[in-house]
């Protein structure tokens, strides 16, 4: 039999080790499935880096999807860090987004850069209201952050689609359900071929690792994440903190709203969010919530979207199938944590002979 | 445990190895290259199944190469994809889905050297036509035996947008089950949605419970076929022959054969001699069709069908030919006039016999 055991701490080599044969195990076990369906794996992985990275064209369109890969996870990372479950990156950033848009639908006559600096504001406090909700319950009625943060993303999808299918419907699209393009006025321009989304996220990244390290609010939340009674003993204002840093967290989310409607969409749709927000809490925990990890993280991430989306044209293989490459590859990935966690021991049985 | 684990592992490179040296990818050498997008999967019986088989049959005739991609939702992702099939090779853009409009509008002035194709909406640009079927004309004929075979005279019908397509389809649907039945109601239920079998069939049980005895649909799967079967209702399909989905309520469909028109564009492109156009094909040039009648269709359907279908074919008969009633019972085309094919595209109404609301 199989017996579990807790490792007491984990040598930098040995985790590379299992990282590295997690993800040796997810190509092996995908070139089967890829044999399988009657493709060569070699040309197919091949592929998909070429998709991904090919051409200038192609590293673009793999960065346009690791940018709210990336600005999600660092949002998330500042909970996660309190061990405060936010599971809701999804609402806020449709909430975020929502906000974004009013400000680009009702004052598109006011100056580029004033409008888009409103659609930022807008952006950041509808995420960052949106994740006050379950902090503010949390504090005041210790209920379940995780539970509350995932209901209330379909809160915000319905309430966008609300919008979508009603009071916001544009006229002109003669029934079709969709929400009027935005005037240029509230676009994000663009930057070496790249929305100027690029340089928030990188902005955003610098200031949160550095407030995370140096600033007397991220040690306060790493406290809190180690242990609330520590906190509390060492007369960290708990609530406070909270409230604040999941108040950020929301924030950042809300921005990818934002910046996905603004230079992505050009639109709100109930699309928008594309399970950013899921795919975020994969990333974050990959890159251990190490703010600078989560850039490369992220970027893989985009890569393994990009390259399934490629091959699905280029070999003609179905979209499901593509979606079971990416899934068996996360799959291997993220069950090697287990394994860095906990070693397994080998018993051998005493075998009953008949 | 361990050696039998290595002896997978081997095992599992060896095959793919093998694999890969048995099967090599077939490449074709023609320059020309044709990219679709699809807004669901191709296995869903309907909407797309219908498109790629028109893809297929394009290959198989001009021997093209094709690319395609499935389940593209009708956001922004439309343009990213169109760019990718572009930069992999594709110099003509099959768009089908009517949300896809304005994306391959835009599209199309960025790359004025490909030529876009676009199905359902009313936009054209230079380099983007716009194309069609009138499938009202074969619905018209799918309410005449639908109107025959209600007994409760209350027909459902499973509806995706209240856009001007979809309304001509029920407008049609209605005036054509009318033709034979006039006492006949036809319900309407609104899903938003072109692909979800799930709520597509729980609008036609809702629709069954509310007294209706046929099923129509104006979606992309065969839900509501199944819904009427499992009810012991009749159903009236869509897109494609739904036969084998619901075989003890499928009586006929409304169906698509895109294949002629993608070679005859294709070819027009291949030889420089493409225009932008607006095409609206019917029954005439055999883009749209009726599926043959299965056994469950009323006595005396054929014969009232194909009486219709003459006189469509031969001009004597056009659907919205006046007079015409809307809802409220106003007189909105006369005796005497017909709907020109503008307004048509542009149908906002409902004639009277139809229950529900547009919005």
């Amino acid at each position: 039999m199989i017996n579990m055991k807790k490792r007491t701490a984990i040598k930098p080599s040995q985790s590379i080790l299992i990282r590295v044969t997690a993800v040796i195990l997810a190509f092996i076990t995908s070139s089967l499935f890829i044999a399988l369906m009657g493709h060569n794996p070699l040309s197919v992985y091949s592929s998909m880096f070429d998709g991904a990275f090919g051409t200038h064209y192609r590293i673009i369109e793999t960065l346009k999807v690791a940018i709210p890969i990336i600005l999600a996870s660092i949002g998330i990372m500042i909970a996660f860090k309190m061990k405060f479950w936010n599971i809701g990156g999804e609402g806020q950033i449709l909430m975020g987004a929502f906000m974004a848009t009013f400000f680009a639908l009702q004052f598109d006559h006011l100056p580029k850069p004033l409008l888009l600096f409103f659609m930022f504001i807008g952006g950041f406090v509808g995420g960052g209201l949106w994740a006050l909700i379950p902090a503010y319950f949390k504090e005041k009625y210790d209920t379940n952050e995780t539970i509350i943060t995932l209901m209330l993303n379909y809160i915000a999808l319905k309430w966008i689609t609300y919008l979508q299918y009603g009071p916001w419907k544009d006229p002109a699209a003669k029934g079709f359900p969709k929400i009027a393009n935005f005037s240029d006025q509230a676009i994000l321009p663009k930057l070496f071929d790249l929305h100027i989304g690029w340089i928030i996220t990188l902005a955003i990244v610098i200031i949160i690792s550095a407030m995370m390290k140096y600033s007397k609010w991220g040690y306060y939340i790493t406290v809190i994440g180690e242990s609330r009674d520590t906190a509390r003993y060492s007369g960290i204002n708990i609530k406070k903190t909270v409230i604040s840093a999941v108040f950020i967290s929301g924030g950042i989310c809300g921005l990818v709203g934002f910046i996905q409607a603004s230079a992505v969409e050009q639109t709100l749709s109930v699309g928008l969010s594309a399970g950013y927000g899921f795919t975020a809490i994969i990333t974050t925990w990959l890159s251990a919530l190490i703010p600078m990890i989560i850039i490369p993280a992220s970027i893989l991430f985009a890569a393994l979207v990009k390259g399934g989306s490629f091959i699905q044209t280029a070999f003609q293989i179905p979209n499901s199938a593509a979606e079971v490459l990416q899934s068996m590859i996360l799959f291997f990935v993220i069950g090697s944590e287990f394994f860095a966690k906990y070693t397994l021991a080998w018993h051998k049985k005493e075998r009953s002979i008949k | 445990m361990k050696k039998v684990l290595a002896m997978l592992l081997i095992a599992t490179l060896v095959l793919t190895m093998f694999a890969g040296c048995e099967k090599k990818e077939e490449e074709k050498t023609e320059d020309m290259t044709v990219g679709f997008i699809y807004v669901g999967p191709i296995g869903d019986g309907g909407w797309t199944y219908a498109h790629n088989e028109g893809r297929l049959y394009l290959e198989e005739q001009l021997g093209v190469k094709t690319l395609y991609k499935e389940s593209v939702p009708e956001t922004q992702e439309v343009e990213t994809e169109i760019r990718n099939l572009i930069d992999q090779g594709a110099k003509v853009i099959f768009a089908t889905s009517f949300g896809y409009m304005d994306f391959v509008e835009k599209v199309s002035k960025d790359f004025p050297e490909v030529t876009f194709f676009h199905c359902s909406g009313y936009k054209t640009t230079d380099n983007m036509a716009n194309y069609f079927g009138r499938i009202y004309e074969a619905r018209y004929l799918s309410g005449i035996v639908a109107g025959l075979k209600t007994e409760s005279n209350k027909i459902g019908y499973v509806a995706a947008f209240p856009i001007p397509e979809v309304i001509r389809g029920i407008d049609a649907f209605t005036l054509g089950a009318q033709s034979v039945n006039p006492d006949v109601e036809v319900e309407v239920v609104w899903t938003y949605t072109w692909y979800d079998p799930a709520s597509e069939k729980e609008a036609a049980v809702a629709l069954l419970d509310g007294g209706a005895d046929v099923i129509a649909q104006h979606q992309d799967t065969a839900g509501p076929q199944q819904a009427a079967e499992e009810k012991g209702a009749f159903s009236i399909g869509y897109n494609t022959d739904m036969k084998d989905m619901a075989p003890k309520a499928y009586m006929t469909a409304p169906i698509w054969n895109w294949g002629p028109y993608y070679v005859e564009q294709v070819q027009k492109v291949m030889n420089g001699e493409f225009e932008s156009h607006a095409y609206w094909g019917g029954m005439n040039e055999n883009t749209v069709q009726l599926a043959a009648l299965t056994d469950l269709a009323p006595e005396g359907a054929q014969a009232a069908i194909d009486a219709a279908k003459a006189s469509i074919l031969d001009g004597s008969f056009h659907v919205f030919q006046g007079p015409l009633y809307n809802q409220a019972g106003e007189l909105v085309v006369a005796e005497g006039e017909t709907l020109t094919d503008g307004e048509m595209l542009e149908l906002n109404w409902f004639v009277q016999g139809v229950v529900g609301n547009i919005e």
